[in-house]
């Protein structure tokens, strides 16, 4: 057991799959010799070479189309695309092959292959280095879409996602990196993904939240507890996609309100996808609206105005305060 | 016709050794045995037959849209047949003379084309990937394809084929320049048919030729008279026998021509002349190597119509096919189905058990008049 942050949680999950795990590889921009711009890779090229911590050409789109071509031939390339916002010169290499190749060839081929990519605000980064944008991931058949909360769970779910013979996207909140420690055991853990976590239970308001608004959440809940006398189930999705429905319609077929927090714009997000699942599964528990507390349906704001477009907790609360007035 | 060079600048060769004549440059015609060159020969006739009873298939209703590859036989047999089974075939989706070579059944492209999904599958053992539509998308495959069989330590080379189109696509610069990086077992062999749909080669790119663009990535660059099988397939040998020596990957452009239309949704009169179709027609690689072969005393009797029954037969059994079980397109979104997708199936699978339903879709309800609409509406007839 060690305390560490999630960084360092990702780095030993790579470490230890590709130890166990030959045909592991790892490609992307900076992740040899540099060890990715944030440190995720730090070490494994000098401790497995070149040959499987491969510094790529500046391309995102052969980035995961080689790694595709790799995945096929039965490696398991695990890809780093060093901001999220730059995903979309690879997109549809994710969405027309590493997606499809399973149905396309009805189950001879597969792509089992990770892509990690940092996302989120709250670093005070330029355009494009600051954008939530698992919507677009979590909307596709044939995807998993994964994003992890801390230390702990970021390395569970790393190793999971490099298990997982589907491919897997996974979000690292670079807000997160360095936020907390965490005591992560020294073996190999991995986390079962498509589970969400319970992280706080209480019976009057489910909070569903992702990534670094877990902690935003959990914030809101405290304080609703302490001020209000509320007591707040909290869900960390662990997993967007494929959605862990049976948690979250439990939840509120208990508590009765719901409200969903995520950095992703309002229409069409993932918190849509998640308020439709309430209504199919516990309608009849409803007391309340479902709310939604997102970051606004305009583009990039710039780090300058970024507090008041990601949520916090004086949002969550407001909106919380009203779910449970209603 | 020795090789010569193109640009002064450039080290580019442009590679012909049996021309529309059947002028032969026997210098450099290569080594195949009789049955090889028979059995070449029997592959181009197979792939014109059957591209010529697809479009009438297609015609008929019996598949749907179709690309057919007519004029392209020999850019596609000679550079395929360079290949050992070992070695991995990458398509675009008008390779199906050279996908027959890998051992597609014909049914399986009866199937790709009529729109279902096990038409793509490749055999257990096979190594091939099925064609990919959007267009230069798979050429990052093949170079994955071929780093993973080097990261094997494995004896593999790798072809891919796309089109003069392609090479505009940003996945075609960053394949071969990955493939040069890299330095992985790689052939890319471009069909230059001249047409991309409607979009002649001079406003594709305003380069003399697209051998060159190799050069740019470090890569061996030939141009080749890709309706000569002799001249692709001694070119297409010489790059296979360099990536398999660990010396590279290599780009090929295959001068050729779309004889037929882009697919059988195209109507190419639109765009291009009869006269420049007809100027084309007179370079049928099939033309010269049939008179080669007679040359050589190599044709035989009844080939044509061994290869139509071969055709019929396939055909036939592509038709007596069940109808695809609609519940298996559950089987393979994932390995295994989430919650969702499991609930979903049983959606589909209950309406299947109901007496009343069948799998067919719905016809769709009349549409109501628009709000507002006046009977005399001069829409109305």
């Amino acid at each position: 057991m060690a305390k560490l942050n999630m960084v360092k949680a990702l780095n030993l999950a790579l470490l230890q799959e590709m130890e166990r795990d030959q045909d592991v590889v790892v490609i992307g921009e900076d992740v040899g010799v540099d060890g990715g711009v944030f440190r995720v890779t730090e070490d494994l090229h000098r401790k497995f070479g070149g040959k499987r911590v491969i510094d790529s050409p500046l391309a995102e789109s052969a980035i995961i189309g080689t790694s595709v071509g790799m995945a096929l031939y039965g490696l398991k390339p695990v890809c780093e695309i060093q901001f999220s916002g730059f995903a979309f010169q690879c997109f549809h290499q994710i969405e027309n092959h590493a997606a499809r190749y399973r149905m396309r060839t009805q189950g001879r081929f597969h792509c089992q292959m990770v892509v990690r990519m940092p996302y989120g605000g709250g670093v005070r980064a330029l355009e494009h280095h600051s954008e939530s944008e698992e919507q677009f991931y979590a909307h596709i058949p044939g995807l998993k879409m994964v994003i992890p909360s801390g230390p702990r769970n970021a390395r569970g779910l790393l190793v999971a996602a490099l298990r997982d013979p589907d491919p897997v996207i996974f979000f690292e909140h670079k807000a997160l990196y360095h936020a907390a420690k965490e005591d992560v055991p020294d073996e190999i853990e991995a986390l079962p993904l498509g589970h969400a976590d319970v992280v706080r239970e209480g019976r009057d308001l489910t909070i569903i939240a992702y990534g670094a608004m877990v902690r935003v959440a959990r914030e809101a809940a405290d304080t609703l507890a302490s001020e209000d006398g509320a007591e707040c189930d909290v869900i960390d999705l662990l997993t967007v996609s494929p959605l862990d429905r049976e948690t979250v319609v439990a939840s509120v077929q208990k508590t009765g309100r719901a409200l969903i927090v995520h950095e992703a714009p309002k229409s069409f997000g993932p918190g849509a996808e998640i308020a439709a699942s309430i209504v199919e599964g516990a309608f009849l528990s409803l007391e309340a609206p479902i709310r939604r507390v997102t970051a606004y349906d305009v583009p990039f704001v710039g780090f300058a105005r970024e507090r008041a477009s990601v949520p916090d907790v004086g949002r969550v609360l407001a909106a919380a305060r009203e779910t449970l007035a209603y | 016709m020795p090789r010569t060079p193109l640009e002064p600048r450039f080290s580019v060769e442009y590679l012909s050794i049996l021309d529309s004549d059947g002028n032969l440059d026997s210098a450099l015609e290569p080594d195949l045995s009789a049955t090889e060159l028979k059995r070449l020969y029997r592959a181009m006739l197979l792939g014109r037959r059957l591209d010529e009873r697809m479009v009438r298939l297609q015609r008929q209703g019996r598949i749907g849209t179709f690309a057919p590859i007519k004029g392209q036989e020999a850019s596609q047999l000679g550079s395929v047949c360079t290949l050992r089974e070992s070695d991995w075939m990458v398509p675009s989706f008008r390779e199906t003379a050279a996908m027959l070579w890998r051992g597609w059944p014909i049914e399986k492209l009866l199937m790709t084309f009529a729109g279902q999904l096990e038409g793509c599958q490749p055999a257990p053992e096979q190594h091939d990937l099925p064609i990919t539509i959007p267009v230069g998308t798979q050429l990052p495959h093949a170079v994955g394809l071929a780093y993973a069989a080097q990261y094997r330590g494995d004896d593999v080379v790798v072809m891919a084929y796309f089109g003069d189109g392609a090479t505009s696509e940003g996945d075609f610069h960053e394949a071969l320049n990955f493939a040069g990086v890299w330095h992985v077992p790689v052939v890319f062999v471009c069909q230059n048919n001249q047409w991309a749909i409607s979009v002649p080669l001079k406003k594709q790119t305003h380069s003399r030729t697209i051998a060159q663009k190799a050069l740019a990535y470090g890569l061996p660059g030939l141009q080749v008279d890709g309706n000569d099988v002799l001249a692709v397939y001694a070119a297409t040998k010489e790059a296979v026998d360099r990536a398999r020596e660990g010396n590279g990957p290599t780009l090929i452009e295959c001068v050729t021509y779309r004889l037929g239309v882009h697919t059988t949704a195209d109507d190419p009169t639109k765009y291009r002349s009869e006269e420049e179709v007809r100027e084309w027609e007179r370079k049928d690689p099939l033309t010269r190597f049939v008179e080669y072969l007679r040359k050589k005393n190599l044709l035989e009797d009844g080939l044509e119509q061994e290869v139509d029954a071969e055709i019929a037969a396939a055909v036939k059994r592509f038709e007596a096919m069940a109808p695809p079980d609609v519940l298996t397109m559950f089987d393979h979104a994932y390995a295994e189905k989430p919650p969702e997708l499991l609930a979903q199936r049983e959606e589909v699978a209950s309406r299947l058990r109901s007496p009343d339903e069948s799998t067919a879709a719905p016809e769709p309800p009349p549409s109501p008049p628009m709000r507002g609409q006046r009977k005399t509406s001069r829409w109305q007839n």
